[in-house]
């Protein structure tokens, strides 16, 4: 046992010795989860659009005040014509036109339908499906406001749905997604490439010649990884619930123990990586490539497992961050118990199992 | 013109010296050994002769070319090998030779004479087109001197080029300097092997960055009243 | 006592390239053994053998008596190895190295100190420095501290001197004569010729091959082709005219002097001075030497080409 930690307390001399280290195990958790949480949402604010008003009468006008009313849209310029359409939008500032035809309130009153047309720079497929969805909201809750008197007596609902912002279901994505990656990224790369670097520098040599069990070699190395990773863990989830808002609805304990499941998933990863590599350079591009990019695509992460071809919708079950991203979304954001959240963990569980087992098979006990 | 002239060559890393107002010249077509203890001061000084690196103070010429305002024009002067970097392992014999040519702006057929005339004096021509990691260690040597000295530098840096390598190619390493200094190309080499110190026409000896001693091997010999170079060395290196 | 290393027509290839033929050797108990030769003849092959990192193709080899294919794990705990390249944390300092590498082989520093004194207390003025900071030869030191800490039986030393200063290395080699003296058999291996001296009995070893198992001076006796050390002014065209006389056997270079054998001998001495005459080598002079341990290796090496 003392064995074990001392070896334990070398790893840790070694991480807080190399700054670059340190660097990637905390910088980098915080830098992309802002960058994601911030940067790179789908939010819209104050988003350039034209009106073209054929109809020019007091319900049109109304519309096209609604349109203004919420920090979403501005109108930049009231078109003339079609013609001035294609100019507009050439122009390059203006990322939606809302064309609204002659007699609208007329037809919307006689008829009990009018028309409106939305034409969006679809350059941006993404922000363009979101301007859509802005518009349409709001276009929605202005045709309830009309309807109001004579159906409903109240209006409060329709207000409320207006001022959830949507942005904040990126967030909500986000969240899980980059803590799984970071999870991920810290315990797999950074386990395999501290164990290459023993080899590399030769003192592996010495440490198999030694008394050492080889299972205490690698768990000497990887435990610090999983306080580290942990610790990661818990800022990551803070600023989640902090900096962005995201709700916690399930038990706080299960989550915990959820990702203490996962950063042994990972460290099972970078021991199995570690095992078939002799350089750190090896290592890490074994694990960028290997993990992080598959991660990335497949895991649901940042394409929706759903839409993907039927062959790759297989393939994402092997990634184990698709059901650690499950996990996390169903006890954040639905607040499910361990009843609902059983299968996704004992996939883990027996990942986890797999890859230490493959992983204490391939252990070398010599050097070839 | 003398190759290398140093005076008072300084080089600073924070507080600590390596290399302490070391002054010396270098003769012509003379091979010059450059000895110390590790980390006396040696790779920090070949160095600063190199154009790698900026001196803290004092002057330094090599080729003509001050230190500190032609490093560019000194590289082109002179060739260099070390012991730990010299080929690429993963190319061929005539690609390195090609590459290395290239560097130094030598025309294709300039390059294609010098590799024939090269690999013919080597006796390398069956491996021409072998990868340089297939061959022994002392072979790697022996090209990686000649690729060095292929766009006839009037200077030669040697780091440590025999490190390792069997009696006998030692042997014909330095036959290979020799030829080199015979044809008038200046000579710089760092060795832990003191008989080959001996092979030197003059021999420099570091000790905590200043240049203890500096003579030919006999004269430092007779100074020191020393049976060997490794005497020399020893009673140098203890002394302090 | 058993013997501490026995060696049996050990064999290994790495693909096409053979980089063990047919070795073998023992140590004895107390002994120090060197196993000579250039970079790349197999040394490291063989310690990685002998302490069980590697398995042979062929052959069998006991480490104190224990196999070390069957024994590997008794083999790792009596067994002290320190390996070619520089082995110890570069960011842990010289201490935490040291305090490491005993709890690894299950003991303490203080428990072995008497073993190791002599060499701690000169690296002690460096403790709380990182090892990566110490200087080429107070390196090797500190790894000889960690490879004795826990007191081992056989001591494995694979280039322990390699780009080591002169002075660093005799110093290192004085230590390992007093380790001898203390009963650990150790096997040390070298690309230097003239560290050969100061071993009990060395192997040359080239291309995979020991050419020669003896103790120093005995290879040195056997050796009894006359020689001579020639010098003269100007060194390379001496080379250059001897080794373009017909009768010359080898020339090479040797210090200050070149070490000369002819075909026949002391027959071809006359004609040797005839052709020189004529060259006009200024300050030439000519004695008979005792042939030294490299002279014998490239001799050796020499007859294992044909």
């Amino acid at each position: 046992m003392r064995q074990f930690f001392v070896f334990a307390r070398k790893e840790f001399y070694h991480i807080f010795r190399d700054k670059r280290t340190l660097l990637i195990l905390f910088g980098m958790p915080i830098v992309q989860i802002v960058l994601f949480g911030f940067a790179i949402t789908n939010e819209i604010k104050n988003a350039e659009i034209a009106v073209l008003d054929q109809s020019r009468d007091y319900y049109s006008n109304r519309l096209v005040q609604q349109l203004q009313a919420g920090s979403y849209f501005k109108i930049d310029q009231e078109l003339q014509s079609h013609q001035a359409i294609e100019a507009a939008f050439k122009e390059g500032r203006i990322k939606m036109v809302v064309v609204i035809p002659p007699k609208f309130g007329e037809s919307f009153f006689h008829l009990h339908k009018a028309q409106v047309q939305l034409l969006a720079d679809a350059g941006d497929p993404n922000t363009a499906t979101t301007l859509i969805n802005y518009a349409r909201a709001i276009i929605g809750n202005y045709q309830q406001e009309l309807n109001g008197p004579q159906s409903m007596p109240l209006t409060i609902n329709t207000t409320v749905r207006m001022q959830y912002n949507p942005a904040l279901k990126s967030v909500f994505l986000f969240v899980p997604g980059v803590m799984t990656l970071i999870l991920l990224l810290v315990s797999a790369m950074m386990t395999s490439i501290t164990i290459a670097r023993e080899k590399e520098l030769g003192t592996m040599e010495i440490l198999l010649v030694s008394p050492l069990p080889p299972a205490m070699i690698v768990t000497g190395k990887v435990v610090p990884y999983i306080v580290l990773s942990f610790i990661n863990a818990l800022v990551i989830l803070g600023m989640g619930i902090w900096l962005f808002g995201m709700p916690i609805k399930g038990s706080i304990v299960l989550l915990l123990l959820e990702c203490a499941l996962f950063v042994l998933t990972s460290l099972g990863l970078g021991i199995l990586i570690s095992t078939v590599t002799d350089k750190q350079q090896t290592a890490m591009m074994a694990s960028m490539m290997g993990l992080l990019m598959p991660t990335v695509l497949l895991s649901g992460f940042i394409f929706p497992v759903e839409s993907m071809p039927l062959p790759l919708r297989l393939l994402s079950n092997i990634m184990p961050a698709k059901w650690f991203i499950i996990i996390l979304k169903d006890i954040m954001l639905k607040g499910s118990g361990l009843r609902e959240v059983w299968p996704q963990s004992l996939v883990l569980c027996g990942m986890t199992l797999l890859f230490v087992t493959i992983s204490i098979r391939k252990f070398k006990i010599r050097l070839s | 013109m003398q190759p290398i002239v140093t005076k008072e060559l300084t080089k600073k890393f924070g507080t600590f010296i390596a290399t302490n107002a070391i002054t010396f010249e270098v003769k012509e077509g003379e091979i010059f050994g450059f000895l110390g203890a590790n980390g006396a001061g040696k790779t920090t000084a070949m160095r600063m002769l190199c154009g790698l690196l900026r001196p803290s103070s004092g002057e330094a010429k090599v080729a003509g070319f001050d230190v500190y305002k032609q490093a560019d024009r000194i590289k082109q002067n002179i060739g260099y090998m070390s012991q730990r970097f010299s080929l690429y392992e993963d190319l061929k014999v005539k690609e390195n030779i090609r590459f290395y040519g290239g560097i130094y702006g030598l025309s294709n057929n300039t390059i294609k004479e010098k590799t024939k005339q090269l690999l013919q004096k080597l006796q390398m021509e069956a491996e021409a087109d072998q990868l340089v990691s297939a061959l022994p260690l002392g072979w790697k040597q022996k090209l990686a001197f000649s690729v060095a000295i292929l766009h006839d530098p009037s200077i030669v840096f040697l780091d440590e080029p025999t490190g390792g390598v069997d009696p006998v190619t030692r042997r014909q390493f330095w036959d290979l300097i020799y030829e080199a200094a015979g044809r008038g190309v200046t000579v710089f080499v760092t060795t832990h092997y003191m008989d080959e110190a001996e092979y030197c026409d003059r021999i420099s000896i570091m000790v905590d960055g200043r240049i203890q001693a500096l003579d030919t091997p006999r004269q430092l010999k007779a100074q020191f009243q020393a049976e060997s170079m490794d005497d020399v060395f020893l009673k140098l290196a203890r002394g302090k | 006592m058993k013997t501490p290393i026995v060696v049996q027509d050990v064999h290994k290839s790495f693909g096409k390239v053979k980089a063990l033929h047919d070795i073998s050797f023992t140590v004895n108990e107390g002994e120090l053994f060197g196993l000579i030769g250039p970079d790349g003849a197999g040394k490291s092959t063989l310690f990685r053998i002998l302490t069980t990192l590697l398995l042979a193709d062929k052959g069998q080899a006991t480490v104190n008596g224990l196999d070390v294919v069957k024994d590997y794990k008794a083999i790792r705990k009596i067994v002290g190895y320190m390996p070619g390249r520089f082995s110890l944390y570069q960011d842990l300092t010289v201490q935490e190295n040291l305090d490491f590498f005993a709890t690894i082989f299950n003991t303490t520093v203080a428990a072995n100190y008497e073993l190791i004194e002599e060499i701690y207390v000169q690296i002690a003025p460096f403790k709380d420095r990182p090892a990566g900071k110490l200087s080429g030869g107070m390196k090797q030191k500190l790894a000889l501290c960690c490879a004795l800490v826990h007191k081992p039986v056989v001591l494995f030393l694979d280039e322990p001197t390699t780009g080591v200063d002169p002075v660093s290395r005799k110093e290192f080699w004085e230590m390992l004569q007093r380790l001898r003296k203390k009963g650990i058999a150790i096997l040390v291996s070298t690309p230097y010729m003239d560290e050969a001296m100061l071993c009990d009995r060395v192997a040359l070893i080239q291309n995979g091959s020991l050419l020669e198992i003896d103790t120093p001076q005995h290879i040195i006796a056997q050796n009894n082709k006359p020689m001579w050390a020639v010098r003269a002014k100007r060194m390379y065209p001496l080379i250059q005219d001897l080794r373009s006389f017909p009768e010359t056997e080898s020339c090479y270079a040797f210090g200050e002097y070149l070490h000369l054998t002819l075909k026949h001998g002391e027959a071809d001495l006359d004609k040797l001075h005839a052709y020189l005459q004529p060259k006009g080598h200024e300050e030439f002079s000519m004695h008979p030497i005792q042939a030294g341990i490299e002279d014998c290796f490239m001799e050796l090496m020499k007859s294992e080409k044909v």
